[in-house]
């Protein structure tokens, strides 16, 4: 057995220590930086130190993908496997990157060194197919030099960032990120400024007549969430800004937070500050390491020029904001479960009642919002109620942020007003097609959302417009297949993807995702059965009508808008 | 005094404390509602989702273990459509685990006519029997993840976290820090698990070595050593009784 030097991990879980169990994923991304994976000594020495049981740490890191219990590679490879890459390639990726590392001479040396692991969405789809090499993203067509590959070389991908407006994303289109000095120079933080100016009642009334609706895809009236929580009594509160991304085809809050973290945290701060919050977390998405050395550094900066921490701009309001960072979960975007996960445990979805605004992070009331949700509060304040409502249409007034991928041109992150039209933003703004291709379908909203066909693309891009045609906002994802797409293909991905991130807490969602991954199995090999559509309904309603969170709830949602555009191709083939 | 809460369950209007679950509140007037993860002296977390009950002007299902009564409630204990998810999660449970010891689920399975096969080439949740003590064997391919376990080990009673989970989704397994053997772990062989397991998932080593064709003379005869190394059909003394 292996003896590990522990004395650099005791150092560092001098400052957890008082954090106790809440520190615990902190802990353990500390420990898998000094060891590469989480040996079974270190594991014992995080328990003792922060008092958590021994079984529930090994419960903990086998919940979360990124934490390995047994050794790995010295370089980690995540290969995209979700639908955007696949479109782009991430098989032959997968199979490329597989080969170099068992048969190319020259990397011989390198072998005992990686691993590499098939990964649910990165958040990288507009640079499809992705894949992140020591947590950093690369693009997987730039794979021609394998040693630079390895050795962390090469930049980041630079985005397309674009629209008919520029509301939240100006700052979104420089190659560098928005630093304070830019920030303010550009009106930044003269929303806190004015916030601060007036009582938090009145933030809360401009909040709820601006109409904006959170981002994250629940589509819950933000001022309504916030009046709720500042009646609460309670001495303490939390705001919680949910970073957690990973709705496949969803890159747009990892934009915002890689290139304009000054107005998240504005929006939090002037949150924090409406519902009497003095602690706000920030949890962002294990993968999203860049995103996260940007917030940490966005927050040093804000607080040495008093935007944060004690006696803000010179008034009796105090408020601190601590950064968690996920480790690989997809559940953990469930804002239940993103309280268990900051409280160091497995992430399990809660059962609801009661609702965070009565007893969320910690028990306390706690305002969980979405990146995008925050970036719309520094706006509406600064532009006043009756702009923000100007943009876009009566019900679904705003800016709105869409994620294209897939088949297009011009895949990016796009900025309209609500109420343009899908065929407006794949053929306009997203440059159509790819070269020699037609429209095929566009799965909205992501893996939880659904398909729309041909007849959908004049469909205005609002909750209300959208609901009438029986499709999900989500949280602004289009991922486009062009008419040689395989989409029992896309289900099959679709379905490995809920089987895989099913937290395992409520029987319909822990076996129904599973079984309704073995069927698309079968299907996308032909061996279709008669009575697989019937089960595929059944198991499709039995998780939407009884599973304890909304994963399980739309877990079937997409295979059944599937269903009814394509029915042929979920019965048994007639052989001629 | 809690204040009364009037409610109407399958066409019966009824007033009950407020605070009460809605399951609590059907027993009360003899509707009885199916469980399964539900005990009542563990924390209830509404796992099973078998006792969901349809509630007007509600989107989902409501789970009547956990969700308490409110004003004006209409709740339909047994509707189509409870009673299709209800044999839908049931033909999901035999297709995963080994119910041959739990008779209340497959009695209800035949109340509900689940049908066993209903998923050809599911994948079953497989375990080989863990007997790593000399008190009581873990038998996981049984387990359908009702959590009491677990819970009576930490807050529900005992406060000795012996055992939690590993593994996630369709993989989740109770389990110990690192899967080490129970005697290895803080375990003191309370018990307090075993009664609360529904399944025959846990379950004394006697009763085991019972099942598994042993006399009660024949238990007694085998060493400490030869009861923890047993695994079923090995390790059997020959009738002649020559343990070497
Ligand atoms: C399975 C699942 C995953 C989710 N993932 C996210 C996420 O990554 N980011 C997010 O903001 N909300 C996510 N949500 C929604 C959150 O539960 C919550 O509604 C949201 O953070 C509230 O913020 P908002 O009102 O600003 O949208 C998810 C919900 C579910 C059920
Ligand atoms: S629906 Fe799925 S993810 Fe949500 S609690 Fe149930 S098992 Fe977990
Ligand atoms: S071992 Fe028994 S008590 Fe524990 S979770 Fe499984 S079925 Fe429930
Ligand atoms: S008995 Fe209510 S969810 Fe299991």
């Amino acid at each position: 057995m292996v003896k590990f030097d522990l004395k650099p991990l005791s150092d560092s879980l001098l400052d957890f220590i008082p954090e106790g169990r809440s520190a615990l994923l902190p802990a353990l991304h500390a420990a898998q930086q000094l060891y590469g994976y989480i040996p079974e000594e270190a594991a014992h020495l995080i328990a003792d130190s922060l008092k958590v049981p021994l079984a529930d740490i090994y419960g903990v890191i086998d919940f979360y993908t990124l934490f390995f219990r047994e050794p790995v590679g010295e370089t980690v490879i995540h290969v995209c496997n979700d639908p955007a890459c696949a479109l782009a390639g991430s098989d032959t990726i997968m199979k490329v990157v597989n080969q170099k590392y068992m048969f190319n001479d020259s990397v011989e040396n390198f072998r005992p060194q990686i691993t590499i692991e098939r990964a649910p969405c990165l958040g990288l789809c507009e640079s499809a197919p992705a894949m992140l090499v020591q947590g950093k993203p690369a693009i997987g067509k730039n794979i021609t030099n394998w040693e630079e590959l390895i050795t962390g070389g090469g930049s980041p991908p630079q985005p397309i960032v674009s629209g008919d407006i520029e509301f939240l994303t100006a700052n979104c289109k420089n190659e560098h990120v928005t630093n304070l000095e830019v920030y303010v120079q550009g009106g930044g933080y003269s929303s806190l400024q004015y916030a601060l100016s007036i009582p938090p009642a009145e933030i809360i009334n401009q909040v709820k007549s601006s109409g904006l609706v959170g981002r994250g895809g629940a589509a819950f009236p933000t001022g309504v969430k916030w009046e709720g929580a500042a009646r609460e009594t309670d001495e303490t509160k939390y705001v919680v800004c949910n970073g957690d991304e990973a709705e496949p085809g969803t890159f747009k809050d990892r934009i915002l937070l890689e290139k304009d973290p000054h107005r998240i945290l504005e929006g939090m701060i002037i949150s924090a500050y409406a519902i009497g919050a003095k602690k706000g977390y920030f949890y962002i998405r294990g993968e999203y390491l860049i995103a996260y050395e940007r917030i940490i550094q966005a927050i040093d900066d804000a607080k040495s020029a008093n935007y944060l921490g004690k006696n803000i701009l010179g008034t009796e309001f105090s408020f601190e904001i601590e950064v968690r960072r996920g480790a690989g979960a997809y559940i953990c975007g469930e804002e239940t479960a993103l309280f268990e996960s900051i409280e160091g445990k497995r992430g399990f979805p809660r059962v609801k009642p009661p609702f965070p605004t009565v007893s969320g992070l910690f028990g306390k009331p706690t305002v969980i919002n979405n990146v995008e949700t925050l970036a719309n509060i520094p706006l509406i304040l600064s532009i006043g109620v009756e702009a923000y409502r100007s943009i876009g249409t009566e019900k679904s007034p705003g800016p709105k942020l869409f994620c294209v991928s897939g088949d297009v041109q011009r895949p990016g992150l796009y900025e309209v007003p609500f109420g343009v039209s899908l065929h407006h933003l794949i053929l306009d703004l997203a440059g159509g097609m790819k070269e020699g291709s037609t429209f095929h379908a566009a799965l909205i909203g992501g893996a939880a959302g659904a398909f729309a066909g041909e007849d959908h693309l004049n469909v205005m891009l609002s909750f209300e417009d959208l609901r009438s045609h029986g499709l999900p906002l989500g949280s602004g994802v289009i991922t486009v297949f062009d008419e040689s797409r395989d989409m029992i293909d896309i289900c099959h991905r679709l379905a490995h993807f809920f089987a895989d991130e099913s937290c395992g807490k409520c029987y319909p969602c822990q076996i129904g995702t599973k079984r309704q991954y073995e069927i698309l199995s079968r299907i996308n090999q032909n061996r279709i059965d008669p009575e697989d559509q019937q089960r595929l309904i059944d198991l499709a309603e039995t998780m939407t009508d009884t599973s304890l969170c909304g994963l399980g709830q739309t877990a079937g949602s997409a295979i059944v808008s599937a269903m009814k555009l394509w029915p042929h191709l979920f019965k048994p083939q007639t052989v001629v | 005094m809690k204040k009364e809460i009037q409610l109407t369950i399958d066409g019966n209007t009824i007033q009950v404390p407020e605070g009460t679950t809605i399951l609590k509140a059907a027993e009360s007037i003899g509707i009885k509602i199916p469980t399964i993860c539900y005990h009542d002296y563990c924390t209830a977390n509404a796992l099973c989702r078998i006792c969901v009950v349809e509630i007007e002007g509600s989107r989902t299902l409501i789970p009547s273990c956990v969700a308490k009564v409110s004003s004006d409630m209409q709740v339909k204990t047994k509707s189509e459509r409870v009673i299709k998810s209800r044999k839908t999660i049931l033909e999901m449970l035999v297709s995963s685990i080994d119910l041959s010891e739990s008779p209340e689920i497959l009695n209800m399975i035949d109340e509900y006519e689940a049908n066993p096969s209903r998923f050809p080439d599911a994948e079953r949740r497989e375990h080989a029997v863990i007997d790593d003590n000399p008190m009581f064997i873990r038998d996981y391919e049984k387990c359908i993840l009702c959590w009491r376990c677990v819970q009576v080990c930490a807050e529900d009673a005992q406060y000795t976290f012996a055992i939690n989970f590993s593994g996630r989704g369709y993989e989740t397994q109770i389990n110990t820090f690192y899967e080490k053997p129970l005697p290895e772990t803080s375990c003191v062989f309370c018990g307090q698990c075993i009664g609360v397991c529904p399944t025959g998932a846990l379950k004394p080593k006697r009763e085991w070595l019972l099942q598994d064709g042993y006399q009660p003379e024949e238990i007694m005869l085998l060493t400490r050593t030869q009861r923890k190394k047993k695994t079923k059909s090995s390790a059997r003394p020959s009738s002649g009784g020559s343990h070497e």
